[in-house]
């Protein structure tokens, strides 16, 4: 049997001399931030490549141009992004208790036209995915959220977020590591800590694990 | 080690920088390290030092500091009237320095970041792989802040006998005056108007007040972007992101690791060094360019840099 190969089709943009973007969708897709986290580990394994950073659906590649050209870098993401991904080992499980007594747990049932408590039960449902780690330390972009909670994002954003915050928004759920500004739906507190300073790598969760939410009393 | 300089006035946000920790974007942490590189480096290679030793990386006002051990010292980058012992130093140049020394800076003169390197590299405390301060996280360098009255800084030990003198003429350092930052389009420039992209190259900018680290505002035309919303996706510093307000911001280097705004072009790595020396209120223009023409650009400054190590 001949190896098989997928067809995936990848986009690279230049990100200026020293850096690529690699899309391989446009969807959050279980499948596709899989390979994207593959393309991002083999990346790191070559000599050229300086770092090299899975998003949901994409790889950003920095790279060495005195040992490489981005013409020649692009051929080989290609060529690495054809190849079947090696089977994905689950990522870790964590489980996280969350007290659900947010700000916005009110406002956010009545949008959906669901009781508080069936917020909570369908929030707490899923196991989720990490599809990406990023934006501030330690932040996690979770997801799928399931489609009765899918709302946008408040039209003004909080100028201070608590860390802590279980927040919800579009098709993704999150918690807030540090105290900064936000403008995702707060409907829960968790007192586990996301960002290990002293810690290397220093966030909780890293791309790829799987996050599960329980409601506790306090 | 040894402790070479006291800090009698900090400045008004110095902090020790070094190449920054690349690797820890993967877990969401801004890979920081020195804003203008080039000086950074050349700086370093004055001394002697290795270029990714860490130097002091002096914010708009330069600190004031008594010289508590015999060292050999060098300032590049922005321009704020170096003084020794109250008369004005050469800039990019070796200085050799005696206990009892002072420097400081008399006043800003041109640019944003001056960078002061020390034989034998200063020394700060190592967060994930490098010495570059982290204001947000606390960690690294001055326990994580800027400099304060008071604090002494420490230098390795140098690996060259002191040779004072060295330095890089000015034909080969970037010409910091002119502020026309070379840009490649980006994954997004589709979602730009005919309209706006001609904008974006032919209108004048002006950093805004809100401006640091992270990133720089830039007040100027409305750039108006269309298409629907994106996933997160890794960031880099020169990367110009497009927030729906249509004021575009500049990525530098504590930037936001990952967003899901379109980022419309990106400065090419031989314009962050002039982009570094931007200070607020300053007028900023684009030029679009090609990867082959960075490259050049690159090539250059590279060859500046070696003829200090010759």
């Amino acid at each position: 049997m001949p190896p098989q190969r997928s067809t995936v089709k990848v986009r690279i943009h230049p990100l200026g001399d020293t850096a690529l973007l690699a899309e391989l969708g446009t969807r959050l897709d279980t499948a596709v931030n899989t390979r994207s986290i593959a393309l991002a580990s083999a990346l790191k394994k070559r000599r050229d490549v300086r770092q090299a950073v899975a998003g949901a659906a994409s790889v950003t590649v920095q790279f060495d141009p005195d040992q490489v050209t981005h013409v020649a870098l692009a051929a080989a993401i290609r060529r690495l992004a054809s190849k079947r991904p090696p089977m994905e080992e689950p990522g870790r499980l964590h489980r996280i208790p969350v007290v659900y007594d947010g700000p916005d747990l009110q406002a956010v049932a009545s949008a959906l036209g669901l009781s508080q408590q069936k917020v909570v039960e369908i929030h707490s449902r899923p196991i989720y995915r990490a599809f990406l780690i990023g934006f501030v330390p330690g932040w996690a972009y979770l997801g799928p959220l399931p489609d009765e909670l899918v709302l946008p994002r408040r039209p003004d954003p909080r100028r201070q977020v608590p860390a802590g915050s279980v927040a919800i928004a579009g098709h993704q759920t999150g918690i807030y590591p540090l105290t900064s500004p936000g403008g995702w739906h707060l409907i829960g507190r968790t007192s586990v800590r996301l960002f290990l300073p002293d810690s290397d790598p220093p966030s909780l969760f890293r791309a790829g694990d799987r996050v599960k939410f329980f409601p506790i009393a306090e | 080690m040894t402790e070479v300089l006291r800090v009698h006035e900090p400045g008004l946000f110095t902090t020790i920088q070094d190449t920054g920790r690349p690797h820890a974007i993967a877990s969401g942490v801004p890979p920081g390290g020195a804003m203008d590189r080039f000086a950074h480096s050349a700086a370093n290679l004055i001394v002697g030092n290795d270029r990714s030793a860490a130097t002091l990386e002096c914010t708009l006002t330069g600190p004031g500091l008594l010289i508590e051990a015999p060292c050999l010292v060098a300032v590049t980058g922005a321009d704020f009237d170096l003084r020794v012992n109250g008369a004005p130093a050469p800039a990019w140049i070796a200085i050799s320095l005696r206990a009892g020394d002072e420097l400081a800076f008399a006043g800003r003169r041109s640019g944003a970041r001056a960078y002061l390197a020390v034989a034998g590299g200063v020394l700060g405390d190592r967060w994930l792989g490098s010495m570059s301060t982290n204001v947000m996280a606390a960690r690294g360098g001055m326990h994580g802040r800027p400099l304060a009255t008071g604090d002494v800084i420490a230098a390795g030990q140098s690996a060259m006998a002191a040779v004072t003198g060295r330095g890089l003429a000015r034909q080969l350092r970037p010409r910091y005056g002119e502020h026309t930052l070379h840009l490649v389009a980006g994954p997004h420039i589709s979602r730009l108007g005919a309209d706006a992209r001609a904008a974006l190259f032919s209108s004048a900018f002006v950093v805004s007040p809100d401006s640091n680290r992270m990133g720089y505002r830039l007040e100027g035309p409305g750039l108006e972007t269309s298409g629907e919303e994106l996933l997160s996706f890794g960031l880099v510093a020169g990367a110009l992101q497009l927030p729906s307000s249509g004021q575009p911001i500049l990525l530098m280097a504590d930037h936001q690791t990952a967003g899901g705004y379109p980022v419309v072009a990106t400065v090419v790595s031989a314009s962050m060094a002039v982009a570094a020396q931007l200070a607020p209120g300053d007028e900023v223009r684009f030029a679009e360019t090609s990867i082959e023409t960075a490259l050049q650009m690159r090539a250059v400054q590279r060859e500046a840099l070696e003829s200090l190590t010759s």
